[in-house]
């Protein structure tokens, strides 16, 4: 069958999509976006992980045609041409990456948890963030405005799984982004 | 992957009656919603239907409303929606979608994909046989509710007939307390070792339970919940929510466990199961029993809590 779909705001076709196929092998193998990767190919693991429809999903469980007329977004989408986004620079900084096997879909969900934080800081209201989004703030104590706490990040990334860093940097590497993303949007507050 | 060869047809339908038309026509067809069971078969090529079902483009699936005092749960609804819009109508359901896989499962994962995998495991079955929940489910011959205790009939086998699809949960909102339990080797991504649930309702006055991972399906354990609400009865418990006796706690626990008919495997073996039910049991009344002391319920008249 042939799916299209919108990832990373290109619309972008395949044709001869096996029927049982996920969106992951799809991405991967048809569209040239190898960035999400394939590991457990049964959720466990969240290397796969790209937001469907604004909420945040393992691309091995999703089957391609469910992705039908979607929008999707994948970590090849969050850098602006040469210039990185915030979460994975400081990833890069905080030595979150060893292997760099998981890094893809922890950018992603940290890319998430950071956004909504960030929404619910009051501000860049308007994001189309899909119909299955709606998870409040984290009921943990708040550390400031926009920034989550060390159990919500754990929380919101729990379904990713590391083997080489021990996790440490990668909740420092989250905390730093929350920093930058929050003082970003301080100074793009008056806009 | 070398799948290209076996043929796999799929229907996605737009509308709930073109949907049962399909499950009429294609009996080989597997329903899929969030594909969180399904597609982990397909990949791991256990599984290859003659055709998938998709039923994520079905809007009646994806809505719930209250209906005649009951709340009705689209079987399509996500674990995040249900968490973030029916936690306080819905408590028990609602901590049991909390400890679903990871937060990328719960955005996908449905609680009518769980009682279609009808796994013994599954985390929204104890939370819905101790509310009483009824699921409703159609075909084009017509609609009928089966009782969450009549559902299950085997591992990994329900009560549905090969032309209907199941359509919404039928779930009384809480009249009082309610908690779920479950082991597993860590908060998040864990298939339960074991579970139970348990719902104080303190309009009937009597004691709803489900235990999961513990039995070929989910179980109530009936004798304990009449027990509970009997000894609480004899010992004017439900008017003063006084202390609750150690020794009714204790006995509480020990029906619990009596009610499971576990196995030993990979996850556990089942003398653990056992004493993890019991305990699960103990800890879950004397939660829901602390909630109730809490004066959040007045004794008298029970309160409905907002969504």
């Amino acid at each position: 069958m042939r799916i299209t779909a919108t990832v990373n705001g290109e619309i972008m076709q395949a044709d001869d999509v096996w029927e049982g196929e996920s969106l992951l092998y799809l991405l991967r193998e048809r569209m040239g976006l190898p960035g999400s990767k394939n590991a457990c190919e049964q959720g466990e693991c969240g290397s796969c992980t790209v937001y469907l429809e604004g909420a945040l999903v393992c691309a091995c469980l999703v089957a391609a045609g469910q992705a039908e007329g979607c929008s999707i977004g994948t970590v090849e989408g969050l850098a602006s041409g040469a210039e990185l986004h915030p979460v994975q620079e400081a990833f890069a900084e905080a030595g979150a990456v060893q292997c760099g096997f998981c890094t893809p879909g922890l950018l992603v969900a940290a890319h998430d948890l950071l956004t909504r934080h960030g929404q619910d800081q009051g501000q860049d209201r308007g994001q189309d963030r899909g119909q299955d989004r709606g998870q409040g703030p984290g009921q943990a104590g708040e550390p400031g405005r926009g920034r989550p706490s060390d159990p919500e990040i754990r929380e919101a990334l729990a379904g990713n799984l590391c083997r080489c860093t021990g996790y440490e940097q990668i909740l420092a590497a989250v905390h730093l982004a929350a920093d930058r993303m929050a003082a970003d949007r301080m100074a793009g507050g008056a806009q | 992957m070398e799948q290209e060869a076996l043929f796999v047809d799929f229907i996605q339908p737009a509308s709930w009656d073109e949907a049962l038309s399909a499950r009429a026509a294609v009996p080989g067809a597997l329903p899929l919603a969030g594909g969180t069971d399904v597609m982990v078969e397909i990949n791991f090529d256990a599984r290859r239907p003659d055709a998938l079902l998709d039923l994520t483009r079905i809007p009646e699936l994806r809505a719930w409303a209250p209906d005649n005092g009951m709340i009705r749960l689209g079987a399509g609804v996500t674990y995040t929606r249900l968490i973030a819009e029916l936690g306080g109508r819905l408590p028990g359901l609602a901590m049991a979608a909390r400890t679903v896989g990871s937060p990328q499962i719960r955005n996908r994962g449905t609680v009518g994909g769980n009682l279609g995998a009808a796994s013994p495991a599954g985390d929204c079955h104890p939370p819905l046989l101790a509310a009483g929940a009824e699921i409703e489910v159609a075909s084009t011959a017509g609609t009928r509710r089966i009782p969450a205790g009549q559902f299950y009939t085997g591992v990994k086998q329900n009560a549905l007939a090969p032309d209907e699809l199941i359509a919404a949960i039928l779930i009384p909102p809480a009249t009082g307390p309610q908690q779920f339990s479950k082991v597993g080797t860590r908060n998040a991504m864990v298939i339960a070792v074991a579970s139970f649930s348990i719902c104080l309702d303190l309009a009937s006055r009597t004691v709803g339970t489900g235990i999961g991972s513990a039995a070929p399906t989910p179980r109530p354990a009936a004798d304990a919940g009449r027990f509970l609400a009997a000894a609480l009865h004899d010992a004017g418990l439900w008017e003063s929510a006084g202390e609750l006796p150690e020794p009714i706690v204790a006995e509480f626990g020990r029906r619990v466990s009596a009610a499971a008919r576990p196995i030993d495997d990979v996850r556990g073996t089942a003398a653990y199961r056992l004493h993890a039910l019991a305990v699960m049991a103990r800890r879950t009344l004397t939660w829901a029993w602390n909630e109730y002391r809490g004066g959040e319920y007045p004794a008298s008249e029970y309160r409905k809590k907002g969504g």
